[in-house]
């Protein structure tokens, strides 16, 4: 009898050995599951951060097109602007832009968890939420277009403004101005829910760049020597156009990362493909529009002009990238080149000096490109429910919000620029001396050379 | 036959071209120079280190004129070039021996037409 009770207790012995690794480990599909969750996040990581890499590349083409296209005695200062911007930005972004921008809060302004991201624990940033990449990649992505937006400015107020100026600029406009109006879009706020679209920030980066550069240069004036007696406009040449040309090559490059990598996250990856695709398109179409228009209103094919409709063709198509077709694209890009020509024209004439052409690319073709998306779009092209535009059945609806965007943003930021630079202008002073402005930058405000011991005559 | 040699600040080259073509004197050579008169020129920095660099940048107009146009040359230069401030230049005058044009041979005062 005992014999036999020892047998079965023997046997449920056996059985547990067997059964309780078993019952230590998950369910086998859960734990699939987890390695492909895992896995997509990580490709979703990898991608995000690859483009927000490509984007912090852009930096350099900014500085090389900026650099080429004022004169060299002031070439180290513009350089050194466009280096420390990033710096300042990345500071800025990171005590208080991010919380405002993506912080929940009103439809104005995030209030939530908005110093320092939080120390890295994604709370209180529910409207980017449906992106799973990591609240670091999330910071990092965004940060890198708020440097872009700080960098904007820089061009414009070259070869005049006083180094200190420019950089406490650059902290309130990534730590304050930009967020806010990010907020409204990006960040849940009120644009957001009325429907406005901008995919990857013609307004949200690039109008609001040109909107605080705007404001800045009718504060600075025209530089010394840009207009004759007669008020006519005296080409002030830039000194080197092969620096333009690498910097407009490498923009474009970086454009890759931009407008593709604003899905923040791969999906199937058709949405990348098709980003990618009209981004190019609307590139290409503006500089074959741009170079058209030049040869016929200037007579040649003007290269930076060239260089500058790319640039234009690249703004107008970031915010509808993702909400438009390829032949939209194409139709988007031809506009902006002739927008470009002619808005570098206008600005002359109007005594608006800007040596790089930030008004005409940055400014024009934001407001351009946001309106396009209310034009072109098609309803989930990409997946996003956008809504048809006016050219494909929608009607008015969206760009008429589309409108209410541009001016809003367009209105706030140059309206609080304007006081920022009116504040700069009256405790540290904007411009510098003429003297100085006659010698060059680098001297005055840095006591350096770019071309040492090379005798250039401006 | 004069020539006629100003060292100006370089952004007044245009000005000093624009004046000359206004008083009819449409052949000139420039280029830049490094130079120093009164002024004491500036220093520069370069990892830290100071350097004194007296020597600034200017740009050398060199016109060879018939003695008609001496003068309106003279005039023309400093309308344009004089700004009131020290560094504003300096024009050098020296009688010219001969000038030959190379294409022609024509020598004298049809060269320098």
């Amino acid at each position: 009898m005992i014999k036999r009770y020892f047998k079965i207790l023997s046997l449920i012995l056996v059985f547990l050995f067997i059964m309780v690794p078993l019952f230590g480990q998950e369910d086998p599909i859960a734990a699939t599951n987890a390695a492909i969750k895992n896995l997509s996040v990580g490709l979703d990581t990898a991608w995000v951060m690859i483009a927000a890499f490509l984007v912090f590349f852009m930096n350099l083409g900014f500085a090389m097109v900026e650099s080429g296209l004022c004169r060299s005695k002031n070439a180290v200062n513009i350089l050194t602007k466009n280096f420390i911007v990033f710096a300042i930005s990345s500071i800025s972004f990171w005590i208080i832009g991010w919380g405002f921008m993506f912080g929940d809060g009103n439809p104005i302004i995030g209030l939530t968890n908005i110093f320092f991201v939080n120390g890295g624990k994604d709370v209180g940033y529910s409207s980017i939420g449906w992106t799973q990449v990591p609240i670091w990649a999330k910071f990092f992505f965004q940060l890198v277009f708020a440097g872009t937006a700080a960098t904007i400015v820089s061009g414009a107020v070259a070869e005049r403004i006083k180094f200190h100026s420019f950089i406490i600029f650059s902290f309130v406009l990534v730590g304050i101005m930009y967020p806010i109006t990010g907020h409204w879009i990006w960040g849940g706020g009120w644009l957001a829910s009325i429907g406005f679209f901008d995919f990857a920030g013609s307004t949200v980066v690039h109008s609001v760049g040109g909107w605080a550069a705007l404001a800045g240069v009718i504060f600075l004036g025209p530089r010394i020597g840009k207009y004759k007696a007669n008020g006519s406009v005296n080409p002030i040449m830039g000194h080197n156009m092969a620096l333009v040309t690498l910097g407009g090559l490498v923009l474009w490059f970086g454009w890759f990362g931009f407008n593709p990598g604003s899905t923040m996250a791969v999906g199937d990856g058709s949405a990348i493909a098709h980003i990618a695709v009209t981004t190019n398109t609307a590139a290409a179409c503006a500089i074959i529009s741009a170079t058209i228009i030049s040869w016929i209103v200037l007579g040649k094919p003007d290269l930076s002009m060239i260089i500058n409709g790319a640039l234009a063709g690249l703004v107008a198509i970031t915010a509808p990238c993702a909400f438009v077709g390829v032949g939209s694209a194409a139709i988007i890009g031809l506009i902006a080149g002739v927008l470009v020509v002619f808005a570098v024209l206008f600005f002359d004439k109007m005594k608006l000096d800007d040596p790089v052409g930030a008004l005409s690319v940055h400014l024009v073709n934001g407001v351009f490109g946001t309106l396009a998306v209310g034009l072109f779009a098609q309803d989930k092209i990409t997946g996003t429910a956008t809504g048809n535009g006016l050219f494909f059945g929608g009607g008015f609806n969206l760009l008429g919000v589309q409108a209410l965007g541009v001016l809003a943003v367009g209105a706030f930021t140059f309206g609080i620029a304007f006081l920022v630079w009116l504040v700069i202008k009256s405790i540290f002073g904007l411009r510098v001396p003429k003297q100085e402005e006659i010698r060059g930058l680098d001297i005055g405000e840095h006591g350096a050379q770019a071309y040492s011991g090379f005798q250039i005559i401006d | 036959m004069k020539l006629v040699v100003a060292m100006i600040q370089p952004y007044k080259l245009e000005d000093v071209k624009k004046a000359l073509f206004d008083a009819k004197i449409t052949k000139m050579t420039v280029s830049t120079a490094l130079g120093c008169g009164q002024q004491a020129g500036y220093t520069e920095e370069y990892r830290g280190a100071i350097t004194e660099i007296n020597l600034l940048k200017k740009v050398r107009i060199e016109v060879a004129v018939n003695d008609e146009f001496v003068q309106p040359t003279i005039d023309a230069i400093i309308k344009a070039a004089r700004s009131g401030n020290i560094g504003d230049g300096k024009i050098f005058v020296t009688n010219l021996e001969e000038c030959i044009r190379i294409r022609t041979g024509e020598k004298g005062k049809d060269a320098i037409g």
